[in-house]
């Protein structure tokens, strides 16, 4: 779909900082609130704007820490639908997080979180590789994040400019 | 012994601190300050121009470099100058790398000024301008771009100050503190005082690439004005270097030649990484420079119908980083209104009248800060606002 330079700028606002309110945005691209609110709307529903979420970043929080794999996923694509039939019996699993169809080696990529290495294992072990396409899965932990989604975890971000400059 | 009346040079003592610098002082020790005090962006250089410093120190470039700056850098200058502004300059004669955009003016004036020649500054302006005028043996004639005309000099007022003494005149537009600039005709109608007079006009275009509305056009790419331009940019503000101090001049080869031999014996060179930096940045740093662009923009349309509601009335500027709100609506001077506000609710604004007689009755606001500080700013200033 084409969107309007206006409806772009839109989403790449709410991408960066979603809780800022429609009256905000309004005075930041130069429209009438009701404008505004007609233009998020209609991306809602045409599921430009999927979710509005937050980073949390659970390492920090005392028995939430969990672990996250990522899985390469080898599958045998069917006639018809190729690789998305495959995709879809995956990604209806709620521990799987993200899965993405890939060039190279393998077909699927599979992030998995679960609250123990155990609990993935199991997961990938008497779920993900049953399922009849599935050729092959290689599975690695994640040991720790340090940029998510164009976010660096811990970063040093405070302001080290003077007060006052001319 | 008084070190001070024995031995600082008359015209040194005379010369009034910047107003600036009390409202640092001001906010020393002071906790949870929102500044939009702040003339430089709120962006970390670009990594891939900081790490093309690294490379080079790693690469052992610690050496001086020629005294107009490194040969490829003053090409890429040449080549971005042809390609955003269409004014050619000789890499080799015309353009020389300099210690920020500061230096360029400081260097400008004392290739060009005999003692007692004046120099047209038009106020609000930066404040160096006229000190930089006097510590060159010039004469500063200040004179006020208007609020009921957005800020922008009329040909006529120009006009007006000049007398046979006068050399040149110093514009910055973009401007800070206002950020109003003048458009390609407003210019044309300048230059034909400059050229029927025979000026020169140093031409600070440090916000060049900060425009948000309207075209850009450089002094120098104006009809008659090459021959007669001092152009004075840098990396400070489009490529968020100020802490490099990275400029540089671009002026005809006679003027080149003059301001290159006090550059020489003053400066030497600019610093070498900087400059490895500023070819990286020049070559590579185009998406950076739109994408923070673009977030100034939304910056300042929110801050500018943000005082607006408040009843701070301020006009759209076209380009830079700063708001000049009048805060006459209160009934305080600037002074009075940013010290009230620093004391009563901790954000800092520069008061007007630090830029020039015409900046009195406003406060300048910079928006290089987060929206989630903006946001706090102006949850505070209509606070402090109401309790007047």
């Amino acid at each position: 779909m084409k969107l309007t330079e206006t409806e772009i700028e839109i989403a790449e606002i709410l991408e960066k900082n979603a809780r800022l309110s429609n009256a905000d945005i309004a005075k930041m691209t130069n429209l009438s609130i009701d404008e505004t609110n007609k233009i998020i709307k209609k991306l809602e529903e045409q599921k430009v704007l999927v979710r509005y979420v937050s980073l949390v970043d659970w390492t920090k929080v005392d028995g939430h820490q969990g672990v996250t794999a990522m899985i390469d996923v080898k599958v045998t694509p069917k006639r018809d639908v190729g690789f998305n039939d495959v995709a879809e019996r995956i990604y209806r699993y709620k521990e799987v997080k993200s899965v993405y169809l890939m060039s190279g080696t393998y077909d699927l990529s599979v992030v998995v979180e679960g609250k123990t290495v155990n609990e993935v294992a199991h997961f990938v072990s008497q779920k993900l590789s049953t399922i009849d396409s599935v050729i092959s899965t290689t599975t690695h932990f994640v040991l720790k994040k340090y940029k998510h989604d164009g976010t660096i975890y811990d970063e040093d971000d405070h302001d080290k400019r003077i007060v006052v400059s001319p | 012994m008084d070190l001070k009346t024995t031995y600082l040079a008359k015209h040194v003592k005379e010369l009034k601190p910047s107003g600036i610098r009390k409202f640092f002082d001001a906010t020393a020790g002071m906790k949870d300050v929102i500044s939009l005090g702040v003339g430089e962006p709120d962006f970390v250089t670009p990594w891939h121009v900081r790490e093309a410093a690294i490379l080079s120190l790693e690469d052992g470039y610690t050496s001086y470099t020629a005294n107009a700056g490194l040969p490829e850098l003053r090409r890429e200058i040449a080549e971005y100058m042809q390609d955003y502004f269409s004014v050619s300059y000789d890499p080799n004669h015309e353009i020389t790398v300099t210690v920020g955009a500061s230096e360029a003016i400081d260097i400008s004036l004392r290739a060009i000024l005999d003692p007692g020649d004046e120099v047209i500054v038009v106020e609000p302006c930066f404040v160096s301008y006229a000190p930089l005028v006097t510590l060159a043996g010039g004469v500063p004639v200040c004179v006020q771009a208007l609020k009921e005309n957005q800020f922008k000099i009329l040909p006529a007022q120009i006009e007006e100050a000049i007398t046979e003494r006068t050399k040149a005149i110093m514009i910055c537009s973009p401007n800070n503190p206002t950020g109003s600039m003048l458009n390609q005709e407003e210019m044309e109608r300048i230059a034909d005082v400059i050229i029927s007079h025979d000026l020169l006009v140093l031409s600070d275009e440090i916000y060049a690439e900060l425009v948000y509305d309207g075209n850009y056009t450089s002094f120098a790419a104006i009809r008659g004005m090459r021959e007669r331009t001092i152009l004075v940019s840098g990396f400070s503000k489009n490529l968020a270097m100020t802490g490099w101090r990275l400029g540089y001049v671009c002026t005809p080869a006679e003027i080149t030649e003059g301001l290159l031999k006090i550059h020489q014996y003053a400066i030497m060179s600019a610093p070498t990484m900087a400059q490895y930096a500023g070819i990286e940045g020049l070559k590579t740093g185009r998406e950076d420079i739109d994408e923070m662009r673009k977030s100034y923009r939304q910056r300042r349309n929110y801050i500018v119908q943000s005082l607006n509601e408040i009843g701070l009335s301020c006009h759209k500027p076209e380009g830079a980083f700063y708001t000049f709100p009048s805060i006459e609506s209160t009934g305080l001077n600037s002074e009075q209104f940013a010290t009230r506000l620093l004391h009563a609710e901790k954000v800092v604004v520069v008061p007007g009248n630090a830029f020039g007689k015409s900046g009195e009755g406003h406060v300048r606001c910079s928006y290089a800060t987060s929206m989630e500080q903006l946001q706090e700013a102006m949850k505070r200033i209509r606070r402090f606002v109401e309790t007047l």
